[in-house]
């Protein structure tokens, strides 16, 4: 099912300061959307409040026309899933097991479906993490890791992907493979918001891009408007550059 | 090699053997002793052989079966939610409630409360107390962490402590004796009636755990990652507290404060099975529960006095589990 959100005037401050003022957005349709912005501008806030994980101080998001904290966990979670940037496990649980928790909101019985062990092992295959299935989580590198939650979130089947940081631990392979993967996501009707520091990695996979600075947005459009040269120094206060790459692609280098 | 997925081939396996072992030290542990028991002349009912065993060591096979498979259990349950592994049934403060509560009513000299015995009854109001009084510190207007939850028990289990030394160093040397000898923890043999007054709150409480495996799953990787699964992290927070403490503190007020098992048994297991709780939970209370009955049967058999249970679950759990870690060997076949 096909998911919209809606943010309207949502505010979020903590101890008087805000994180977030006056974030009006709207999502629409399936698309992939990148949210950008430096350290502490909201971005994770934000997902959070999208998720259902806090509510907003001021305003309201709506999925689906509905409040996100006025929907039932479960359901909301059938359509909804959010992927944090780091997990810290105390308890030996394989990759596999991970990934079947995507299920719980599907859970009928004691034990997994067929179904479920389908969506367990098509998210693993689409993550590559088909030969890390009965590793301990703990002792997978930081990437892998990524990958796992990853296919957590795919195993959920949702209308919406959230997450934060997806590709921060990545090698540049598994950079390419997770973007890649989620602009197939976005083609087969995934609304998939992703926050990043690589503008690079917007620029070459967003569908449209969303910058946040101090709790405000400054910039949401394609992404050759939303990380032009002014705007990325005025989001980021760094100089950049358009290049362009002997394909034919852009590159935006940049540095003082 | 790693742990397998859990099928229902898997889980009857695991759990069979579980129930398998339990019933066979259950079957067995009544019938070591100093008297010799003929199990076919107790099962025709002659004397003395069914008297002492339905009348004396059955029962108390049962209440270290209850016991040790409550606590086992709560001690998984406090582990998921706190997301500590060395959280223990003891370490949001209920058996130090409960213990207070034991101890004022030696200090104060009552014998029975309420038609109950006083210790028991002191106990359960102790506990109940600490209970009401961690949920309380911790809430922040409607919200419960479990990382204030932790902080406020481990608080009021200190202040309790320091309660109960101050009352022991009141007390005069044959309550001092009383205080030492509940503190120590034992599976002494008690009336039918309180056996099924506490299979009546362990069972029921143990089983419904057991309906929420999948989600103390999701607890134990992170509030959060609940939430985002569909979850609601408060409720599970809040209502595991509550099932764990309600566990521990009905053990506590009959045996007083048995150590090791809540803490042990579990991680024991989830060296050989895995961290799934819709396993871990059950097999937990099983083998929790014939774990003390096994050192309940040693302290009582191995030297002519009878030993405190709890320093035998020490002595032999402790090396048993060094072993497991050292060994680091994950069973392929469970």
């Amino acid at each position: 099912m096909s998911v919209q959100f809606e943010l309207e005037r949502v505010g979020m401050r903590y101890n008087g300061a805000a994180v977030l003022e006056g974030v009006t957005l709207r999502f629409p349709r399936a698309e992939l959307v990148t949210l950008i912005g430096p350290n502490g501008a909201g971005k994770s806030t934000m997902l959070g409040i999208m998720a259902g994980l806090r509510r907003p101080h001021e305003g309201r998001c709506l999925m689906n026309g509905r409040s996100v904290s006025a929907w039932r966990r479960r359901d909301f979670a059938r359509l909804v899933s959010f992927v944090p940037q780091t997990l810290r496990f105390d308890f030996p649980f394989t990759a596999e097991q991970v990934v079947l928790m995507g299920r719980t909101p599907y859970a009928g019985g004691f034990f997994d479906s067929r179904e479920d062990w389908l969506a367990v092992h098509e998210a693993m295959e689409a993550t590559d993490t088909r030969e890390l299935a009965r590793r301990d989580f703990r002792s997978l590198s930081g990437g892998e890791r990524q990958r796992v939650m990853l296919a957590a979130a795919l195993a959920q089947k949702p209308g919406a992907l959230l997450l934060d940081e997806p590709a921060a631990f990545l090698d540049l392979h598994h950079q390419l493979m997770v973007y890649e993967l989620l602009r197939r996501q976005a083609r087969l009707g995934l609304l998939v918001i992703a926050v990043t520091h690589d503008v690079n990695l917007a620029a070459s996979y967003a569908d449209r891009v969303v910058a946040l600075r101090a709790g405000r947005v400054l910039a949401d459009a394609a992404p050759c408007e939303a990380l032009s040269v002014e705007r990325i120094r005025e989001v980021f206060g760094v100089r950049a550059e358009w290049l362009q790459r002997s394909g034919g692609g852009a590159w935006i280098a940049y540095g003082n | 090699m790693g742990i397998e997925p859990l099928t229902p081939a898997r889980a009857a396996r695991v759990l069979l053997l579980a129930a398998a072992f339990a019933a066979v030290v259950m079957l067995l542990t009544p019938l070591v002793g100093p008297a010799r028991i003929d199990l076919w002349k107790a099962w025709r009912g002659e004397f003395p052989d069914a008297q002492m065993f339905f009348g004396v060591r059955w029962p108390r096979t049962l209440l270290a079966m209850l016991s040790g498979g409550a606590l086992a259990l709560a001690g998984v349950l406090f582990q998921a939610l706190l997301r500590d592994p060395l959280a223990s049934p003891f370490t949001l403060g209920v058996s130090s409630g409960a213990s207070l509560g034991a101890v004022l009513m030696i200090v104060l000299g009552v014998h029975s409360l309420w038609g109950l015995p006083a210790l028991w009854a002191g106990a359960a109001c102790g506990a109940l107390a600490v209970l009401l009084i961690v949920v309380s510190v911790a809430a922040e207007g409607r919200r419960v962490s479990s990382f204030t939850l932790l902080l406020a028990g481990v608080a009021i289990n200190s202040i309790a402590s320091s309660l109960i030394m101050l009352l022991h160093n009141l007390a005069t040397v044959g309550q001092s004796f009383a205080i030492v000898h509940w503190l120590m923890g034992n599976i002494d043999p008690v009336p039918a009636g309180t056996l099924a007054g506490l299979a009546l709150i362990v069972l029921p409480v143990s089983l419904a755990a057991c309906a929420y495996a999948r989600h103390w799953n999701l607890m134990a990787v992170g509030e959060e990652w609940a939430a985002a699964r569909g979850a609601s992290p408060q409720r599970l927070l809040l209502g595991g507290y509550l099932a764990g403490s309600l566990l521990a503190a009905a053990v506590t007020a009959v045996t007083g404060p048995i150590g090791f098992v809540g803490l042990v048994v579990p991680h024991a297991l989830r060296l050989v099975i895995g961290s799934d709780h819709r396993v871990l939970l059950p097999a937990s209370f099983l083998a929790g529960g014939a774990f003390l009955t096994l050192c309940d049967t040693a302290a009582r058999t191995m030297l002519s006095v009878e030993l405190p249970v709890s320093v035998v679950t020490a002595l032999v759990g402790g090396p048993v589990f060094i072993f497991l870690l050292r060994s680091r060997r994950r069973s392929l076949w469970l």
